[in-house]
């Protein structure tokens, strides 16, 4: 194996592997005494499904029985996002590429992934009532519809702005919020939904969060990005031009 | 469990730890992030292995996808590119304008 761990010497590094092979096994030791046949909260899960408005167990639980932590996991990802847009030094949304033009086989590729992205989101999104799926699934397949499109040379279209980036990232949480708080507008407690409405509620929150995670993903690329120098071949230097 | 699904997760154990290791011990950083990329693939596999297909699909698509974009961002920079690129809205200091995100 090539040496890439810089100065330490062949005995630190196994000491190191001796001391991780010990935790190993005391986690591995951990789970294999796991009994095989332990359910935990799955049967309450499964006997208050009909109350949560979806049918498959991990959604209902995502957006309706622990919406809090999700609700807080998407303020915790617009905050990251703020933060990443607020570093990134020299980037401003004005620029028009991403990265060059791209060569015709990418070219090709982009225009017939990207509208499959977009459509397997969707369908991402819809299916999560009843299968696997939901809003951080479709929101980060959109998301890499998004990056794919940066990467390939597209130009940012006109409709993107600065106020519409910024409004595509916060609404998915202000209405995930609104949508918690009004509850307790109407005497009930924060996220409880009412129960006829539980259905309809999921389904928007849902897409809202799908377009403002993606939005977020692909801003967080972005402004990670290094925006491209004219030739890509040789590293250009700050002050020419 | 049968003897397929056996050797089936025996296999996708060994080939994890194996990615793993090369993941860490590659000398040459695209390599590595490459090798990491892979490995968010196999993980994704053993997420349906342990009847979490949803956790699965965002293994895939963050830890595979955006995480490995990102990754091979960094590794384009390490390589030396500098920041700066030709706009049309850059001011006359040659500076681009201030973030305006």
């Amino acid at each position: 194996m090539s040496d890439i761990t810089g100065n330490t010497t062949r005995w630190q590094r196994l000491a190191i592997i001796f001391i991780l092979a010990i935790v190993f096994m005391i986690i591995a030791r951990g789970v294999v005494a796991i009994p095989e046949d332990i359910l935990g909260v799955a049967p309450h899960i499964t006997s208050n499904l009909a109350v949560s408005g979806v049918l498959n167990p991990v959604t209902a639980v995502l957006l309706n029985f622990r919406g809090y932590d999700t609700l807080l996991e998407i303020g915790v990802l617009m905050l990251a996002t703020i933060g990443v847009l607020s570093l990134a030094k020299n980037l401003s949304l004005a620029q028009m590429r991403f990265s060059p033009p791209a060569d015709p086989v990418l070219a090709l590729m982009t225009r017939i992934s990207v509208p499959l992205l977009v459509l397997i989101s969707g369908y991402l999104l819809w299916a999560g009532e009843k299968a696997p799926g939901g809003a951080f699934q479709a929101g980060s397949v959109l998301g890499a519809a998004g990056v794919l499109l940066a990467l390939s040379g597209h130009t940012r279209p006109a409709w993107l702005n600065v106020s519409m980036l910024r409004a595509s990232i916060a609404v998915g949480f202000v209405v995930f919020l609104a949508a918690a708080v009004v509850p307790m507008l109407l005497g009930k407690n924060l996220l409880e939904y009412p129960v006829a409405l539980a259905k309809t509620l999921i389904i928007v929150i849902e897409t809202w969060l799908t377009l403002s995670i993606g939005f977020m993903l692909v801003s967080m690329f972005i402004a990670s990005a290094a925006p491209i120098s004219r030739d890509l071949e040789e590293p250009v230097d700050a002050e020419s031009d | 469990m049968s003897t397929w699904e056996f050797a089936f997760d025996a296999w996708l154990v060994v080939v994890l730890v194996w990615l793993a290791i090369r993941t860490l011990s590659e000398a040459r950083l695209f390599k590595s992030v490459v090798l990491f990329i892979a490995l968010g693939l196999f993980v994704a596999f053993a997420w349906v292995r342990l009847d979490a297909p949803d956790v699965a699909l965002t293994e895939a698509a963050l830890g595979a996808g955006i995480t490995g974009a990102l990754l091979l961002d960094t590794v384009g920079h390490l390589r030396g590119r500098k920041v700066p690129y030709s706009s049309a809205e850059r001011d006359s200091q040659g500076k681009a304008s201030a973030s305006d995100v």
